[in-house]
């Protein structure tokens, strides 16, 4: 069967429709923030606002609320408390350490607690796009403008206060803010991306594809092209393989981003 | 104290300080400090760690505000964002990860400020190769920061805080992690830039033998005061035993090298980052 034949026969299918729909948006705001994220050094921070979300969607599905709808706000949330702290909390990995782990053991309880199907709990965990709903698209939709014309708003001065913070404040820059709007632009954009990758694994589109873009090009707006670049070809690779193999989507993109990454520190070992 | 303010009228003078002190909540750091210094002078800022020569720097650039006395800055009070002053920090996120060529940051530093939708335009590509060509660093241009020696990262710097053509420059211990012969080079950079564009310069560091065939003032800084004036004012025995309240004594080498040489408690120090200078 031809590739194209395939893409006709997999699109008959609404579920994959919707995957491939969500799974192209989601990919393009991870390959975008996450070249900030590894620019600005705050992947543990990214991990942090996944286990929180964690907590958030467990709470909102034992309450019957769309987990999506608790994952962003309580991501959200905690995205505008280390906001509110200021910028260099987002490097204190003690604290976020402490309170990620108390998220974890909150969302282990409220998954506990809830009697229905302990896939609900595994799929917050490892992702499962397939199942994505028409409404929860729409909603990645909407998130994913919001955080996209607001991060092309702030862009410039966010990579000129991630290097160098000293000379952007001595020029009147508001460091705290924009440091502040990362953190809540970042928080929703793990949020969203968890629908792919689940909240374990979502280095696989958050960091993966820009650690592997920044030793490419030199250029930051090539290096943000070539992450998201990355982040979309798994997506969509991963989404065609799952399709015919029984394993989960969110295998087959952290392998995919991690093999590239491997051939390109080879190829490139020094930057 | 320098020659040049006794001389009359505060009008050539960019920062003038009458009576300045500056601290933190519990902590003086120094006060009653009287300096002007006129536009194109070259000043070394010195003295030991915590002496409060980057407090000096936060309180020019308007991050911080005295504790008491005056400080003005062309004529006014110091503002945050101050476009005619142009800061090199000790501080930078940059490291050998930060895999971005060096061009881009120093147009980021020409108009990185602005918010909103707008591309870089072609002078603000122009103006960041002419601060690298300023500072003799066109050929680092399209290299990555990430593979940069410590002198060159430091030109670079230089060339950050030069892009928006600044009257005045504050330079924070770009010297310290070069050997003699690249401080030496940077220095000459720097000179020349400081003669060729009129800028007025202060440049904290930790020796001051590299500069001394460039600079016009000394601040001292120790013990919570500062004294400011020609290096032969303020750098002899007197002056700076008087400073910092102990026998202190500046010799000079066969070749004119300074070394400031203390003695605390009949033990004799030679402390290299402090004392020697």
């Amino acid at each position: 069967m031809s590739l194209i034949g395939a893409l006709q026969y997999i699109f008959q299918y609404q579920f994959m429709q919707h995957a491939f729909e969500a799974g192209t948006i989601i990919a393009i705001v991870a390959g975008i923030m996450g070249y900030l994220v590894v620019l600005r050094k705050t992947s543990f921070a990214a991990h942090a606002y996944a286990e929180i979300g964690f907590a958030g969607a467990a709470g909102s599905v034992l309450l019957g609320i769309n987990p999506l709808i608790g994952l962003l706000s309580a991501s959200t949330v905690s995205g505008l408390g280390i906001a509110v702290l200021g910028n260099r909390a987002s490097h204190r990995d003690v604290e976020i350490g402490t309170i990620l782990a108390f998220a974890l053991g909150l969302g282990l309880l409220f998954i506990s607690l809830y009697t229905g199907y302990a896939t609900e709990a595994y799929s917050i965990l490892f992702g499962e796009i397939l199942g994505i709903s028409a409404s929860n698209v729409l909603l990645t939709l909407v998130v994913s403008l919001i955080i996209l014309v607001a991060a092309a708003f702030v862009y410039r001065p966010i990579l000129f206060a991630s290097l160098d913070e000293d000379v952007a404040e001595a020029k009147g820059m508001h460091v705290l803010l924009l440091g502040g709007i990362f953190m809540i632009l970042l928080a929703a954009s793990v949020s969203i991306a968890i629908q792919v990758t689940g909240v374990l694994l979502i280095f696989a589109l958050m960091v993966t594809p820009a650690a592997t873009a920044i030793r490419l090009t030199k250029k930051p707006a090539y290096a943000i092209l070539i992450s998201t670049l990355i982040a979309l070809g798994a997506t969509w690779s991963g989404l065609l393989i799952a399709f015919y193999e029984p394993y989960p989507v969110s295998f087959f993109i952290v392998t995919i981003v991690f093999a590239i990454y491997l051939i390109v520190r080879f190829v490139r070992p020094r930057m | 104290m320098g020659p040049k303010r006794q001389e009359g009228t505060d009008t050539g003078e960019i920062v003038t300080a009458r009576r300045l002190a500056v601290g933190y909540k519990d902590k003086m750091v120094w006060h009653d400090a009287n300096f002007g210094i006129e536009r194109g002078e070259f000043v070394a800022v010195i003295g030991p760690n915590g002496a409060g020569k980057t407090t000096l720097f936060r309180m020019l650039l308007g991050l911080q505000k005295p504790s008491g006395g005056d400080l003005t800055v062309f004529g006014s009070k110091p503002s945050r964002g101050d476009s005619r002053i142009g800061y090199v920090p000790q501080r930078h996120a940059i490291d050998n990860e930060t895999n971005i060529e060096c061009v881009e940051l120093v147009h980021l530093a020409y108009g990185g400020g602005r918010w909103g939708f707008n591309l870089s335009t072609r002078r603000e590509k122009d103006a960041a190769m002419s601060a690298l060509k300023a500072v003799g660093a066109e050929d680092l241009a399209h290299k990555s920061l990430a593979s940069l020696s410590g002198g060159e990262l430091q030109r670079v710097f230089l060339a950050e805080a030069l892009v928006s053509n600044p009257e005045m420059l504050l330079l924070d211990e770009p010297l310290s992690n070069l050997d003699i012969r690249r401080a030496i080079e940077l220095v000459e950079v720097i000179g020349d830039v400081v003669k060729e564009r009129k800028v007025t310069a202060f440049l904290v560091a930790h020796d001051i033998n590299p500069l001394m065939r460039y600079i016009d003032k000394v601040m001292y800084m120790a013990n919570g005061k500062v004294a400011t004036g020609t290096p032969e004012e303020v750098l002899t025995s007197k002056n700076l035993s008087a400073l910092y309240g102990a026998r202190v004594e500046v010799l000079r080498d066969s070749r004119g090298h300074i070394i400031i040489h203390s003695r605390y408690g009949g033990e004799e120090v030679h402390e290299e980052a402090y004392h020697v200078i």
